[in-house]
């Protein structure tokens, strides 16, 4: 296992004057005109298969009625399809102003926004579930959630992204202050799905949000999951679990950009690829920002390499501009099994099989645990699994 | 009823600059119920010898035999080694991140017996087994062998020893590390094995302190992958008293 946890000094030395990272200070605008169709020799869409987008990042139409929604209702939280002028209204609540093509696309275009709004100091002790379910993956499809947290309150919310579809997505996230919220986001398409979604959040003063994604399945998903800091003391958590089968694509960036002092950010993200052609990309882009003193990021990656035939590409990237900070390094690592767990399993009677079951497990155990959801914990060790049958017991048996 | 048979064991390791040898010939049998100690300095080989009867993959076997109770030990797989009765304690237990140790020992108990346990006296099982190794119970949440300090692993090993209860125990440097309230705790349990009818035990160790609460039947000295000299428990006062100096000094042919 290649191993790599670097110190501040490192990573200040990745910044160094020459290095490409023009791309954390993009300018930004809500003029669809204004962004070119990506060629994927851009920095952000350099590993993105483009051409299995069926447009979603240029210039698809945007059909209806593919995809449907349904949820459950706390009491106090109101969740609506909103559309007019209140939609647009909710354009750029969580701060975001688009820098692609896509994102700026799903703002100007999307009629309608799932709108999630729980009130100022409302504590929601059930999850709040949206499935969102495709019918028809050869249907290009847009949609805009926002997702609107007063000051105070307590919440979970879970996007379970299934079936068939083919989504250009953006999810908004307005964490109020001292409030403390969890977005889950669980992308389990079928095979044909492709799903480009951009989440951004901001987070108030002493608030702390907690994003997980999790992804499975779809033939390819990219996510890039965004938070910025609305006041001083605000905390991040992006957590992030996804399992590549064969040709299949998963990207998920990341980008903490401390915009306050006293900010924390702590990103975690763990995959397993398994089978030929299984493709992997994770990018955490950390910013500390001159204004942002005093704060703490920490961000790690570690990949599995379950067979042969599969690539995960791993780049932190932390850029600073000031001195003044409590904390800050990254992680990744990218390694095939253990043999010395393995053998040390095995030596107590375990099987090759059991012994690799464990491990996969194992791996992915101490993050399923920070997610907080019992009821989806249980189905998640049951998806990891459901997915090691299909290969790595599989050729053992 | 088992006895441990190991012939002329030669095994070499992958360098860089080719294989190298590292036992040249090692020949021991544990008979029914004997407690041998094996006691040589660093880099003798001792580990090795402990690594290629339980089956570690980075070891190639260039020569000679190892049975158990007849059976073809290097035959079988590294998991079948342990169905068929054989455990070693590590000298560095290794850590595997997720898997907790009451999930692991649950798993392997299930895979030695060929059945799951029943679920009411393996819990009691597993409590008095950590108790008796002054472990906390506690330790069956935790990860096995992760931020375990270096004594809390040996006892985690020997409290896998009972659990698991093999025919044959190989314990590779179980007390190095430990102090002395930990090391009696150890050797109590390793003396609690032992007490079974029929359980063989070779105790591999760099000192002679663990041999005052666990007494061997044979002592072998292993000097550079081979047993320069064997005796009884007299052996490993004279060693005390002498160390390994004479060995070391002898040259070794070759
Ligand atoms: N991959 C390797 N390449 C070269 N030499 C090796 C390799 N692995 C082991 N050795 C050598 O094999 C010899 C025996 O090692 P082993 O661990 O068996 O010794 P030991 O008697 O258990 O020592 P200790 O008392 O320190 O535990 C040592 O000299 C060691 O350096
Ligand atoms: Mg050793």
């Amino acid at each position: 296992m290649t191993l790599t946890d670097n110190p501040v000094a490192d990573a200040i030395e990745t910044t160094a004057p020459g290095t490409v990272l023009s791309h954390l200070h993009p300018v930004g605008s809500f003029e669809v005109a204004d962004h070119e169709v990506p060629t994927g020799r851009e920095e952000i869409w350099r590993f993105t298969p483009l051409k299995r987008l069926r447009g979603l990042h240029s210039d698809a139409g945007y059909g209806a009625g593919a995809t449907s929604s349904t949820w459950n209702t706390p009491d106090g939280v109101r969740i609506a399809s909103v559309d007019g002028d209140e939609a647009r209204g909710l354009r750029g609540v969580s701060g975001l102003v688009p820098n692609n093509r896509f994102v700026a696309r799903v703002l100007a275009e999307v009629p309608s926004t799932l709108l999630v709004d729980v009130p100022a100091e409302l504590e929601v002790t059930e999850p709040i579930v949206v499935d969102l379910t495709g019918s028809d993956a050869s249907v290009t499809e847009a949609g805009h959630v926002a997702l609107r947290f007063g000051a105070h309150s307590r919440a979970v919310v879970v996007l379970n992204h299934v079936g068939h579809a083919a989504l250009a997505q953006v999810v908004e996230v307005k964490v109020g202050d001292g409030a403390q919220v969890s977005v889950i986001s669980l992308q389990d398409w079928d095979d044909d799905s492709v799903h480009l979604t951009h989440h951004e959040a901001t987070v108030g003063r002493d608030a702390s949000y907690r994003h997980v994604a999790i992804s499975f399945g779809g033939s390819v998903v990219r996510m890039d999951s965004n938070v910025s800091y609305a006041g001083p003391g605000g905390a991040a958590e992006l957590l992030g679990l996804y399992f590549a089968d064969e040709g299949q694509h998963i990207e998920h960036r990341l980008f903490a950009d401390h915009t306050a002092p006293k900010t924390k950010s702590h990103v975690v993200y763990k995959g397993a690829l398994q089978g030929q052609g299984a493709h992997t990309v994770w990018v955490g882009n950390v910013l500390i920002r001159k204004v942002a003193e005093g704060i703490e990021t920490f961000e790690e990656n570690r990949n599995l390499v379950l067979t042969d035939g599969c690539r995960a590409d791993s780049v932190p990237n932390l850029e600073i501009e000031t001195g003044e900070i409590e904390g800050a390094g990254h992680a990744s690592a990218t390694g095939r099994f253990d043999d010395e767990q393995l053998f040390y399993l095995r030596s107590r009677g375990i099987d090759e099989p059991e012994a690799r079951r464990l491990v996969v497990h194992g791996f992915f155990n101490d993050l399923i645990r920070k997610i907080g959801v019992p009821s989806l914990q249980e189905k998640l060790m049951a998806t990891v699994e459901l997915e090691l049958a299909k290969n790595v017991l599989k050729d053992l048996d | 009823m088992s006895t441990l048979e190991i012939k002329d064991l030669r095994v070499s390791v992958d360098t860089e600059d080719g294989p190298k040898e590292i036992l040249k010939g090692v020949t021991l049998t544990i008979g029914d119920g004997e407690t041998h100690a094996i006691m040589g300095p660093n880099g003798s080989g001792k580990s090795t010898l402990a690594y290629s009867i339980a089956g570690h993959p980075k070891y190639t076997i260039t020569g000679g035999t190892v049975t158990l109770d007849g059976e073809d030990v290097l035959a079988m797989s590294v998991d079948q080694r342990a169905r068929a009765g054989l455990f070693l304690a590590m000298q560095y237990p290794v850590e595997v991140p997720g898997v907790s140790v009451s999930n692991f020992l649950r798993t392997a108990k299930t895979a030695i017996d060929g059945e799951a346990p029943k679920l009411r006296t393996w819990v009691k099982d597993v409590n008095t087994a950590l108790e008796q190794l002054n472990l906390d119970p506690s330790f069956g949440q935790r990860s096995v062998n992760e931020g375990f300090s270096g004594g809390e692993k040996k006892r985690h090993e020997i409290a896998q020893l009972e659990l698991l209860n093999p025919h044959v125990a190989i314990l590779d440097e179980t007390d190095s590390g430990l102090d002395i309230d930990a090391l009696k705790v150890v050797a109590e349990g390793v003396n609690r094995f032992r007490a079974q009818e029929g359980k063989g035990v070779l105790l591999i160790t760099h000192y002679t302190r663990i041999l005052r609460y666990i007494t061997p039947d044979y002592v072998h000295v292993f000097v550079n992958g081979r047993i320069a000299e064997q005796g009884g428990p007299e052996l490993a006062d004279q060693l005390e008293a002498e160390g390994y100096d004479k060995y070391l000094r002898v040259p070794t042919g070759g």
